[in-house]
């Protein structure tokens, strides 16, 4: 046995925690908690760029209320939100119960395949399928054609913008879902899976009541991930119709944000648009809470 | 008879599962890669066969294929003529100094959350929780005005700054190394007259390895297809990353398909490579979070 030195403090120093910490609490607190405070002020101001600034109270607010292009934004983004989250959880969940089956072979290459697209960034797929939805030359259309005489002139982007950006988010996402839902399915106790064959519950009934209650804690983080992501979305249309598309067809609530602040230079508006997206934001993880409340986030 | 009979009609019943299964598996595997493989093609032919092939332009070649049609012309554009090398090398800039800058200071941090006791431990964990929940974009605007203010509009820093503190990262640290760092062996270390940096450089961060590499790639990741950010601060074109450079590229030649298609291949292909080479610390580090939290 090694002899053991007494010393009289073996304890930790107590200045060590905020050395570690001080570093990133600088930059934290610069970046982070000042302008959270600044945005509260400044969604009561109406600005000319950063520098001439008004005060108007709750104008910003009770302005966005009646304003219609805001409405506009709003809409779209729930549309887009509620839609992507609904199509990609169920795709994404089918995708990891397919790759979760035991005998399948090359279940390393196929997850690297359905994970790849998440790599490209948002505004980069928004380009590459603004091409790949255009008429006549797009990809989409062309195959389409081929396959099932599909209107090669369909319109996506001019007429269809909300049905583009959602097909591009699923491209998107869905595969980057389905790690999340591999890795639970993976961690699904195979002895309960066992004890209900033995006990003579079809497939069906296993799905729903082994492996759902089990993978549920992991779906609630994946949609709360997802509807984040979701009510955020800016660069996917931005790029796809290069603005805010006809009609205001492809605006969203963080491209209103940024066309108030950035093109118009009202940085009051755009903070006041930002926090009611904080709002909704909020509301929603308080909504995932309460639906999951005994299990652990 | 009756058990041979079940047992075939197991055995055929399973082998259509499995070819139902690997068709599905094949079909969505197609999809996901085809919008990629054509991208990929257009960016070596000329825009008039961007338009006239949907694929390989047809002719005598190998695979039935005319590879004279097919150049290097579009790349040789965007690098030397479109200033693209140029932002190439500012996308790797940015992104690395975010990403070491930021992993550094979330897993110092990280590691004062997870293993020290002190005064207002628990104020900074909520404070840190909370930011996790708040958009991204609502610090937009009254970040650009105190960067307006500290004159660090269209700099580096001013880029930079901002993403050295990442909220979700201080988290995943701490949970990474909440059970996985034994507090006795960091005692037993402070016994030996270890120092406390020395502690975590040597003996904390190396059991933390893969952490350390999946959120050094998740934030390389995140700072090379940061759009917003850049756009908003920077102004002069020669700082411009490859995500605002593209959207400035789609703007102005709008009809250039095949420009376009090289110019989004360049931008994606290097982050390719990078996650192909890192997959594995990179996946177990996504959802490490979600599984173990």
């Amino acid at each position: 046995m090694k002899p053991i030195r007494k010393r009289k403090f073996s304890a930790e120093p107590r200045w060590a925690p905020y050395l570690f910490l001080a570093p990133f609490l600088t930059v934290f607190g610069v970046f982070m908690i000042y302008p959270l405070f600044q945005s509260v002020l400044l969604s009561t101001e109406q600005t000319f760029g950063p520098e001439f600034t008004e005060f108007v109270g709750f104008g910003n607010f009770r302005n966005l209320m009646t304003d219609p292009v805001f409405f506009v934004a709003l809409r779209n983004t729930f549309i887009f939100a509620s839609a992507a989250v609904l199509l990609q959880m169920p795709m994404s969940l089918g995708l990891a119960m397919l790759l979760n089956q035991p005998w399948i072979r090359g279940r390393a290459m196929y997850r690297l395949i359905f994970f790849s697209p998440a790599l490209v960034g948002a505004v980069f797929v928004g380009v590459m399928f603004s091409i790949i939805f255009e008429r006549r030359t797009g990809l989409l259309n062309i195959v389409l054609h081929r396959l099932v005489g599909f209107d090669l002139d369909f319109p996506w982007l001019q007429e269809y913008a909300m049905a583009s950006m959602i097909l591009a988010s699923l491209w998107m996402w869905t595969g980057f879902n389905m790690i999340y839902f591999l890795a639970a399915l993976q961690n699904v106790d195979k002895d309960l899976v066992d004890a209900a064959k033995v006990d003579g519950a079809g497939p069906w009934s296993r799905f729903i009541n082994v492996t759902i209650p089990a993978i549920r804690p992991i779906a609630g983080f994946v949609v709360m991930l997802s509807l984040i992501g979701a009510f955020q979305v800016f660069e996917l249309p931005f790029l796809l119709f290069d603005g805010p598309g006809p009609n205001n067809r492809g605006l969203t609530i963080v491209m209103y944000l940024y066309q108030s602040g950035f093109q118009i230079g009202d940085l009051g508006y755009a903070s006041a648009i930002g926090w009611i997206l904080a709002v909704i934001l909020i509301a929603c993880s308080l909504i995932q809470r309460r639906l999951s409340r005994h299990e652990a986030f | 008879m009756k058990l041979s009979e079940s047992i075939l009609g197991t055995q055929h019943r399973r082998w259509m599962i499995r070819a139902v299964t690997y068709t599905a598996l094949l079909f969505f595997a197609v999809i996901t890669l085809v919008p990629l493989v054509w991208l990929l093609v257009g960016a070596f032919k000329t825009n008039e066969d961007f338009f006239g092939h949907l694929f390989f332009p047809a002719g005598d070649g190998l695979f039935g294929v005319d590879w004279s049609r097919m150049s290097f012309d579009n790349f040789h554009r965007l690098l030397v003529e479109l200033n693209f090398f140029n932002f190439i090398l500012n996308s790797f800039f940015i992104a690395s100094v975010t990403a070491v800058l930021g992993t550094l200071f979330a897993s110092l941090g990280g590691y004062a959350l997870a293993k020290f006791r002190f005064r207002g431990r628990p104020f900074i964990l909520g404070v840190v929780l909370m930011a996790i929940i708040l958009p991204g974009p609502l610090l937009l605007a009254p970040v650009y005005q105190l960067l307006y203010q500290l004159g660090m509009l269209n700099t580096y820093w001013g880029l930079i700054l901002p993403g050295m503190a990442p909220a979700f990262g201080i988290f995943l640290f701490r949970q990474a190394m909440l059970n996985s760092v034994p507090g006795e062996l960091l005692e037993s270390a402070r016994i030996d007259g270890c120092g406390e940096l020395r502690i975590f450089f040597s003996i904390v961060l190396p059991i933390i390895r893969p952490m350390v590499g999946a959120f050094l790639l998740i934030s390389f990741l995140g700072a090379w297809n940061n759009f917003i950010m850049p756009q908003v601060i920077l102004q002069d074109e020669n700082k411009f990353p490859l995500a605002v450079a593209i959207a400035q590229l789609r703007g102005t030649y709008n009809t250039d398909y095949a420009l376009i298609s090289a110019g989004t291949i360049v931008s994606i292909l290097p982050v390719m490579l990078l996650f192909l080479m890192l997959q594995r610390e990179f996946i177990s580090g996504l959802t490490s979070g979600a599984v173990k939290g």
